[in-house]
């Protein structure tokens, strides 16, 4: 068959190692997943030296009461190291495609759309979240007052949100402390990815990549501003009856924020190796789709913050 | 303008670093089969067990039940969705709207690569601990707490969660490719509205996908940690509700179910007119009636609820609602029936899988329908009438499709012409089992029987045999398919470009059996 010249501008590709590495690693991840949080071999205090058992017995145990040490967490390390070496050598390909001419016009209206669905289907995932949070804990007053053979556990329910005695019985984080903060630095950070972006319009590469460095800079603050937070939250614990695992106001705040902070960390690691590729020579006033992908996904994590910060600290604070 | 394109690269490179939308979709279908043949295993045991009252196959009812939720998850994520989205999607989306690959190629080969992934998780699940009473986990496709929780204590439901979150992404990047490819790739001319249907009822299915699937990994994410980390979720004790799950879950499941049987309705489609030597009657009503069926599919799904105690005006609400998606499935069904109407019929392999399809496809619609009504509802909920209704809409309709898509295109996919004798003993004796099978469970759950038992009492053992009985006749349709496959690629009859002759008027019969590696290299134009 003899095929004549191509003659469209569609990106097609030689084979790619990458997507099947990426499975692999996912394996590996998987099985460090379950190995770490679940355990998959059973601690024998007879002979604790078994190799199985220092792999695969729950590594979480090491945070126990009791502080067992173990391996259970190194599957689940070299899960994670295997993802990232496939996804930088994957988007590293994806970079020079991109600098050699292979991201036609039409090419870029399609990484568009495939940025726009991706950032839907976190907006979908986080959905998820706040569902649980405003069924569970801003409507809770309505919910304990559901007919109790329809709520299980109504009175525990009740219970858990000191409903029955004073007010609250536990105290959370205030809103207008860190969390106050850690909003102001991302607006911030809004505004100083918008200032590179407009820089890297007009080819001012210098303001660009200070805008840049700003921007993934305020991000790693938030992430460890939001780190202290937790820290107290985890030292206050049994004082304050607030943490993941005391009763569901600690499990959706801790998950939906963790979600957060890590989409939050995603997307900074995603601008800094955008900053690497700008100083490196890439990108250009015209074509710059990645960052414009790094962009949105950060004004999305910033969006789901405001969100975060509106209704799980204001809001709940409220009453 | 490089030529290396034109030469097909290595075995090895070519099948496992694929960047091929066609080499994919094969990849894709020969996952969906081997995946079928395990979780059809399971079922076969399943009925064997139920052939008559008392212990038959297993002596342990957790195994039994272990078996049953394999088998939804195996059938639902493992077989249907990668051989309807995956492979007959990947295959004949781009070739039907005149593009040369789908838009990202990389990100295509992770789709599938993913499905390995988590297949693996699943199976390795079946043999390590579940919970005290045996290994493997044991309940149901729907996962409900407390049972998924404090009712699985041992590794491998958490087995099962992280197989489903991979498939999970497996899908939403897939969905993304088709979303992306169909909006951007089409051929000069073709726009929206002369898009073949089969391509429309993959986008409808990549959104329901998109929105749908990321509420499923956050609801299990919430069940993993309810597990591993202790929050209280679905924990009566801290104050979480154990009924959220199944908001969550049938959130994503009930977009899930047309998920399933959405691409079925775009090949059904193309071979009705086919086989009629017409066009479809009322194309863009077709088209429409799928997009409407997926925004609605979304607001139905607590009639999977409805014995969990909701306020009556709720009821009243999703009782309203899923009875709304019958008018555009009514739709799809009159306009197959009108394209029918007055054209020349010809009855070959894949029109009969498209004629049962229609037939069995109403006869779970009109199930749902009644199970729609939540008073009814209360009566049948869990019982073998649900079994039943589900069935009609995926191992007659979903399946049927997949088998209907197959017989129609795979000549165009292998190249070879299949023997119509051994195909037709296929159908014939698949026809046949499955409703031997799935009919009188209808009876049996009117009478009572639930769902998920290893054993029942002798009144239902009438019944019972017969469906077994079924499964044994379905099971020699199945080992007809392998053999019509095994004959077909041992044979080689050659197939001609378009081998159905005219009626066969999509872009993809413009194209040798099977196509060049890469098509397209000059775009086609629609007129
Ligand atoms: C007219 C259209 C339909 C209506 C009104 C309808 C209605 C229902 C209702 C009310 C139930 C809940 C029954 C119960 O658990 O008590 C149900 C269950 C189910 N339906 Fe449908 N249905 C329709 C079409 C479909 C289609 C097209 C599919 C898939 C292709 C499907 C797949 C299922 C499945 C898998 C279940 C059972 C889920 C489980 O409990 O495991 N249905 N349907
Ligand atoms: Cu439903």
């Amino acid at each position: 068959m003899a095929d004549h010249a191509v003659e469209h501008d569609y990106h097609l590709l030689p084979p790619s190692p990458w997507p099947f590495l990426a499975g692999l690693a996912c394996t590996v991840w998987g099985v460090g997943m379950v190995a770490f949080f679940a355990g998959l071999y059973p601690r024998n205090a007879a002979d604790p030296n078994g190799l199985m058992e220092f792999l695969f017995s729950r590594g979480m145990d090491m945070f126990g009461a009791e502080k067992v040490s173990n391996g259970g967490w190194i599957f689940l390390a070299l899960g994670c190291i295997f993802a990232t070496i496939v996804m930088i050598g994957w988007w590293r390909d994806v970079a020079k495609e991109g600098n050699t001419g292979d991201h036609t016009p039409v090419v870029q209206i399609g990484l568009r759309y495939g940025m726009i669905m991706f950032i839907m289907q976190e907006v979908m995932f986080f959905v998820g979240w706040f569902w649980m949070f405003f069924e569970f804990v801003l409507f809770r007053k309505e919910r304990a007052n559901w007919n109790p053979d329809v709520l299980e556990g109504a009175s525990a329910y009740a219970d858990s949100y000191g409903l029955n005695a004073a007010g609250n019985q536990f105290s959370t984080i205030g809103a207008w402390n860190l969390p106050l903060l850690n909003t102001l630095v991302l607006l911030l950070s809004g505004t100083t990815v918008t200032w590179a972006h407009h820089a890297l319009i007009k080819n001012d590469r210098k303001s660009a990549s200070t805008g840049l460095v700003l921007t993934f800079l305020l991000g790693f603050i938030f992430i460890f501003l939001q780190g202290l937070e937790y820290k107290e939250a985890f030292h206050e614990r049994l004082a304050n009856g607030f943490w993941l695992d005391s009763n569901i106001y600690g499990s959706t705040f801790f998950l939906a924020t963790g979600f957060h902070g890590l989409h939050v960390l995603i997307g900074a690691i995603f601008l800094f190796s955008i900053w690497l590729r700008l100083i490196k020579g890439s990108m250009t006033p015209k074509q710059h789709f990645g960052f414009e992908a790094a962009a949105w996904y950060w004004h999305f994590v910033d969006v789901v913050w405001l969100f975060l910060f509106t209704f799980v600290y204001v809001v709940f604070a409220m009453g | 303008m490089s030529n290396s394109h034109d030469h097909k690269p290595g075995f090895f490179a070519r099948w496992f670093f694929s960047t091929n939308h066609k080499d994919i979709g094969t990849l894709y279908l020969i996952f969906g089969i081997l995946s079928g043949l395990i979780g059809g295993y399971l079922s076969f045991m399943m009925r064997l067990e139920l052939m008559e009252p008392g212990f038959q196959v297993f002596d342990n009812p957790h195994t039994f039940n272990m078996y049953v939720s394999m088998h939804g998850l195996l059938m639902i994520f493992f077989l249907v969705m990668p051989a309807l989205i995956g492979g007959f999607g990947n295959w004949f989306v781009p070739l039907m709207i005149g593009a040369p690959d789908m838009a990202f190629p990389r990100l295509n080969n992770l789709s599938f690569w993913l499905l390995p992934t988590a297949l693996i998780c699943l199976l390795i699940s079946m043999f390590i601990p579940g919970n005290p009473s045996g290994d493997g986990f044991a309940g149901s496709w729907v996962m409900y707490p407390p049972l998924s929780t404090s009712g699985h204590s041992g590794p491998a439901f958490d087995f099962v969660i992280i197989g489903l979150l991979a498939a999970g992404f497996s899908s939403i990047f897939g969905a993304i490719n088709f979303i992306t490819t169909i909006f951007n790739m089409r051929a000069p001319g073709m726009t929206m509205h002369k898009m073949p249907l089969f391509a429309w009822s993959v986008l409808v299915t990549a959104w329901l996908l998109l929105l749908a699937l990321p509420v499923l990994a956050a609801a299990l994410f919430m069940l993993f940690f309810d597990r591993n980390a202790g929050t209280g979720f679905f924990d009566a004790a801290k104050g979480g509700d154990p009924e959220m799950f199944q908001h969550l879950f049938w959130f994503f499941g009930h977009p899930e179910v047309y998920i399933m049987v959405l691409p079925a309705f775009g090949i059904i489609s193309h071979i009705i007119s086919t086989f009629s030597r017409k066009p479809i009657f009322g194309y863009l009503g077709m088209a429409y009636a799928m997009v409407s069926i997926g925004v609605v599919g979304f607001i139905v799904w607590a009639h999977h609820m409805y014995t969990v105690g909701m306020d009556v005006d709720l009821k009243a609400y999703f009782l309203a609602a899923t009875l709304i998606i019958a008018v555009p499935t009514g739709i799809k069904i009159f306009s197959w029936l009108a394209t029918m109407w007055g054209g020349s019929l010809s009855f070959s392999i894949p029109m009969q899988w498209a004629l049962a399809f229609i037939f069995l496809f109403v006869v779970g619609g009109v199930t749902g329908v009644a199970l729609a009504n939540a008073g009814y509802d209360a009566a049948v909920h869990d019982t073998y009438f649900v079994v039943a209704h589900f069935h009609y809409v995926l191992s007659m309709g979903a399946v049927f499709g997949i088998f209907a898509g197959f017989t129609y295109w795979f000549g165009k996919m292998s190249g070879y012409l299949y023997n119509k004798y051994l195909a037709a003993a296929h159908f014939w004796f698949f026809f046949i089992g499955v409703n031997l099978v799935f009919f009188p469970q209808h009876f049996l759950g009117m009478q009572g029987m639930p769902r998920r038992y290893v054993d029942y009492p002798a009144e239902f053992a009438f019944y019972n045999k017969i469906s077994t009985l079924g499964a044994m006749v379905t099971l020699v349709g199945v080992l007809f398919f392998l053999l019509w496959l095994a004959e077909a690629f041992i044979v080689k009859r050659k197939a001609a470009d378009n081998y159905w002759g005219e009626g066969a008027n999509t872009l993809e019969w413009t194209l040798p059996s099977p196509p060049p590696f890469h098509q397209f290299n000059t775009l086609p134009r629609i007129k």
